[in-house]
């Protein structure tokens, strides 16, 4: 047996969809129902009703509905760590649900953005500067991406399940460096991260401590920016090339797809948005230490995108809705939390593999399905 | 003009020059050299094993050559990278179909065409006009494309709940998109009944027709004398005959080939 | 980097060095076995190596033998060795065959994509170290003491006590015996060829799911082995000591060549070694860092390994 000549004929992560497929119908026929009915309205509709939606969700902070807020912790706070779990998602969505690549290590991008806003923004930091929060956010982004590629460069090319270990290894290597570097300072890490600016009229900080619900506004918004933006991408060449590499890689080679430029892309975009979010989160914390990046968080924020429904966006944000606030809620179960993750994760991929929200193309086909037959009804008649 | 044992004359499009590929031990090309008129329909035949795919793999990048050097209007192919070696006008099929199957007839074919496409994530992010210029282009072509082999009804399907058939042409549109000069068809008519190949005859010459060169590997005796003009033999990853359909049927080597003979006795 | 202290305690740092390796090379058997025969990496299996380090505390403490208790006869000690390995080989075997069929088998039957398997063993490994964390309340159980840990031999600077020796010999001789049993014995040749061409082995009427319930159930007591060999030298276990072990033995695993049984201990032995020299250089806290930099490095520019992969013509 030869191994090495094992050559894959559909990417890795085009067998992963693969294995998407056991789909259950009547469900994704229901959905489908929904999606045709909402694509057939007016654009003005749709475009007012998700504002509507979107003003309910700034407005979820003052709602006092009842069961949802979280009877043991700041809601606004909790909403705050739920927007960040649902940007990450969003950011490893583009990597493993668009181009099918699985990366365990994405914790690594989050500590690298965390880091950085910490490390050049706080005055307790020896490399501190004196840019306002506004330009270390730029900079926390870029050093993620940079990150990226400098892992993504050499090891792309790896078959799938190696190039999953890889990152996972990366993910402890950033670890292991915030414990043991001098200036990431291990546990005791790094205080008076710098806060956004702004300041109420009475003069106290706008994102302060007390009122949490700033940070939350803010992190939603920057959900929105980039969600539509990752919608603009997969609309378009970049996003086709994907999910073509996703499909099957070597096809996608031969019919003109750069398969690896678009590769690393994808790993570049989603280590931005990852740093992006361990930027907001360290903004929000004030301090970080190496405590907050294990890889046990890793392979939460994969189980979140992959329990919601790789390659989708409301799957993923379900998934990272789950993941963040159902531990939160019920907090005296906290303790179980992981478990009862690993025991979804098993059930999720044997029992429902395309995850919560199956992704949007079967639905889109179902619906053509059924108004074909109904134009052919309609011709008999 | 035609004459007997060239078909069609033109300039080379494609010199395919001395090539060997071994892998291992095992010689699957064994310096062979052809050209690719441009304008002609080119058969590649040969017994199984004989190293017709190995020669389009070659062609197209997905193997380096031991040997040898493969020239695209003059240009070298060889070493380049199997996106580049698209873009420069080779396009291909696969013997087992190998589409995208979780996307859309439509988006597959939108993929061949974002071949000629610059548009990167920038571009994308920004709705620049190039990227609008492209996308209504490729959509357009694309439609178009889907129409020309028959299977405009699909646009909408994915890929893999697609007939047979019609996944077979769909991986046509899908090469033609990338706007080849040459075109390779890997056994397009395999598991066609002899309807359905008639029909991707009379295609195959309407692909030649818009001034597209179609090489093409077939097993199917009839159909390669059915409609190329000049046809390749290999046989054991060696060249035995380059010529004329008719001149390639009473040749006693490929009847040897193709039946058995051993070569002294042929 | 401290190159001076490096090469000072170069002999103690190359044996204490190898029989960590001997430790990393039984559990990378494990990922070697099952790679090689399904071309899957058992994410799960450093799990089955933590549960296999309390099966032989809870066999210890059935047979009466507890932390503190003062060292045993030498004749004694073989039997607690026994039981320690008995009870480290039932519960490692167990869980693996329960890895293999809770969470692998069902994929399997839908012929599932590799990526898939991956998710599911990452999802069975977080299970059960949770489950065993909480129903160990996360604490750290100290192990006790079978003999006396003393220098037997100094060869140069380098003291050979009789604890690394003992490990470093009792991983070689399981090597051994696995080679032996892999090459020799009919079962042995059914997990060959199932790793060769399964389809063809299945048409020779070998039974495939009889095979891999074999690899796992050998997997998991090497694993066992190891846990029992962890138990002596660490002398300490957790629920989460896993994940750490896991990721370094499937390290040397891919660094000799994964699906390569004897790739597994060329590759274990070198990683003890180039951990421990990497820690004298860079500093303890850096050890980890070193290891998995290794793996990196190796993915990237070998990713077949120092003996290439292969476990169907495998010599052992």
């Amino acid at each position: 047996m030869s191994t090495g000549g094992d050559a894959p004929r559909r990417s890795a992560g085009g067998r992963f969809v693969d294995g998407l497929r056991t789909v259950d119908e009547r469900r994704v026929a229901g959905l489908a129902g929904i999606r045709s009915r909402w694509r057939a309205l007016p654009l003005v509709v749709r475009i007012a009703a998700l504002a509507a939606v979107a003003v309910f969700f700034y407005l979820l902070p003052n709602l006092a509905i009842p069961l949802i807020p979280t009877p043991d912790t700041n809601f606004a706070s909790v909403l705050f760590t739920v927007a960040v779990y649902v940007l990450v998602a969003v950011g490893l969505n583009v990597v493993i649900g668009l181009a099918g690549l699985l990366d365990l290590g994405y914790i690594g991008f989050f500590a690298v953005g965390a880091y950085s806003v910490a490390i050049f923004g706080s005055p307790a930091s020896p490399l501190a500067t004196k840019y306002p929060w506004l330009m270390l956010i730029p900079i926390a982004i870029a050093v993620s991406m940079v990150s990226g590629v400098i892992l993504g460069g050499p090891t792309l090319r790896l078959r799938g399940d190696y190039l999953a270990i890889v990152t996972l290894g990366f993910g402890e290597i950033v670890r292991l460096i915030a414990v043991n570097w001098s200036i990431t300072n291990g546990q005791i890490g790094i205080p008076n991260v710098p806060a956004p600016p702004g300041k109420f009229p009475d003069g106290s900080p706008l994102f302060g401590v007390i009122d949490t619900r700033p940070f939350y506004w803010l992190a939603l918004t920057v959900v929105l920016i980039c969600m539509f933006g990752v919608k603009l991408l997969e609309n378009s060449r970049v996003g086709r090339s994907w999910l073509a590499i996703r499909e099957d890689e070597d096809a996608a080679e031969l019919m003109g797809v750069p398969s690896f430029k678009f590769k690393l892309w994808a790993f570049a975009i989603g280590a931005g948005l990852g740093g992006l979010s361990g930027a907001l989160f360290a903004s929000r914390q004030g301090f970080i230490n190496s405590n907050s990046f294990d890889v046990l968080t890793s392979v939460l924020f994969v189980a979140a995108v992959v329990l919601g429904g790789a390659g989708n966006l409301a799957g993923v944000t379900l998934g990272a809705v789950l993941i963040s606030y159902l531990p939160e809620r019920f907090r005296g179960a906290a303790e179980y939390r992981f478990l009862f993750f690993g025991l979804a994760l098993i059930a999720i991929m044997i029992f429902r593999p395309q995850g919560l929200i199956p992704s949007r193309r079967r639905a889109v086909e179902l619906a053509d399905r059924k108004r074909e037959a109904e134009e052919e009804v309609t011709a008999g008649a | 003009m035609p004459d007997a044992t060239t078909g069609v004359a033109g300039p080379p499009l494609l010199e395919v020059d001395d090539v060997t590929m071994q892998f291992g031990g095992v010689t699957a090309l064994d310096h062979i050299s052809f050209e690719v008129r441009r304008g002609e329909i080119l058969g590649l035949i040969g017994p199984n094993g004989a190293g017709k795919t190995t020669c389009f793999n070659v062609m197209t990048g997905v193997f380096q050559p031991t040997s040898g050097e493969v020239r695209l209007n003059g240009q070298k192919l060889v070493s380049r990278s199997r996106h580049q070696i698209t873009r420069l006008g080779i396009a291909r099929t696969f013997q087992n179909i190998r589409l995208f199957p979780e996307m859309t007839a439509l988006e597959n074919v939108q993929v061949g065409g974002d071949a000629r496409h610059r548009t990167s994530v920038p571009g994308a992010l920004l709705r620049l006009p190039r990227h609008r210029r492209e996308e209504r282009d490729g959509r357009t072509q694309a439609f178009e494309l889907l129409d020309f082999m028959g299977i405009p009804h699909a646009a909408n399907s994915l890929a893999r709940n697609l007939p047979y058939g019609d996944q077979r042409r769909l991986e046509i549109a899908r090469a033609l998109a990338t706007g080849p000069e040459l075109l390779c068809l890997d056994e397009p008519a395999a598991g066609f009944n002899p309807a359905e190949k008639e029909e991707l005859l009379a295609l195959i010459r309407r692909i030649r027709d818009r001034g597209q060169t179609v090489l093409l590997i077939e097993h199917d005796m009839r159909l390669v004398m059915g409609v190329t003009d000049r046809i390749v033999v290999l046989e054991f990853g060696r060249k035995i005959a380059d010529a004329a359909p008719a001149a390639v049927r009473a040749d006693p080597k490929v009847v040897a080939a193709y039946l058995g003979v051993p070569e002294d006795a042929a | 980097m401290n190159f001076e202290f490096l090469f000072a305690n170069i002999g103690d740092l190359t044996v204490t060095g190898l029989s960590q390796g001997a430790i990393y090379a039984l559990i990378a058997l494990g990922y070697t076995l099952v790679y090689g025969l399904l071309k899957l990496i058992n994410f799960a299996h450093s799990e089955v190596f933590m549960m296999g380090t309390f099966g032989a505390l809870f066999a210890w403490q059935l047979v009466g033998l507890h932390e503190n208790n003062p060292i045993p006869s030498v004749p004694m000690m073989i039997v607690y060795l026994l039981v320690g390995l008995v009870g480290a080989a039932v519960w490692s075997g167990v869980t693996a065959l329960a890895v293999e069929f809770v969470a692998y088998r069902p994929l399997r039957r839908r012929n599932a994509p590799r990526l898939v398997f991956l998710i599911t063993a990452i999802g069975a490994s977080l299970a059960i170290s949770e489950a065993v964390g909480i129903a160990t309340g996360r604490q750290q159980f100290g192990m006790p003491d079978l003999f006396k840990t003393t220098t037997l031999v100094t060869i140069g600077d380098a003291h050979i006590t009789n604890l690394d020796l003992g490990v470093i010999v009792a991983a070689i001789v399981m090597m051994v015996v696995l080679d032996q049993f892999i090459n020799r014995t009919r079962l042995g040749r059914g997990i060959r060829a199932v790793a060769q061409d399964s389809d063809t082995a299945a048409l020779m009427g070998i039974n495939k799911n009889r095979v891999i319930v074999l690899t796992f159930v050998l997997g998991g007591v090497m694993a066992g082995a190891a846990a029992l060999l962890y138990n002596l030298k660490i002398g300490v276990t957790r629920a989460d000591i896993g994940f750490l072990l896991g990721i370094k033995a499937f390290t040397a695993a891919v660094l000799g060549g994964i699906g390569n049984l004897r790739g597994a201990l060329l590759g274990g032995l070198a990683l003890g070694l180039v951990e421990n020299y990497g820690s004298a250089l860079f500093g303890t806290s850096w050890r980890d860092v070193v290891a998995f930099a290794v793996l990196v490095i190796i993915l990237m520019f070998r990713p077949t390994g120092l003996l290439g992969e292969s476990l169907g013509k495998a010599r052992a």
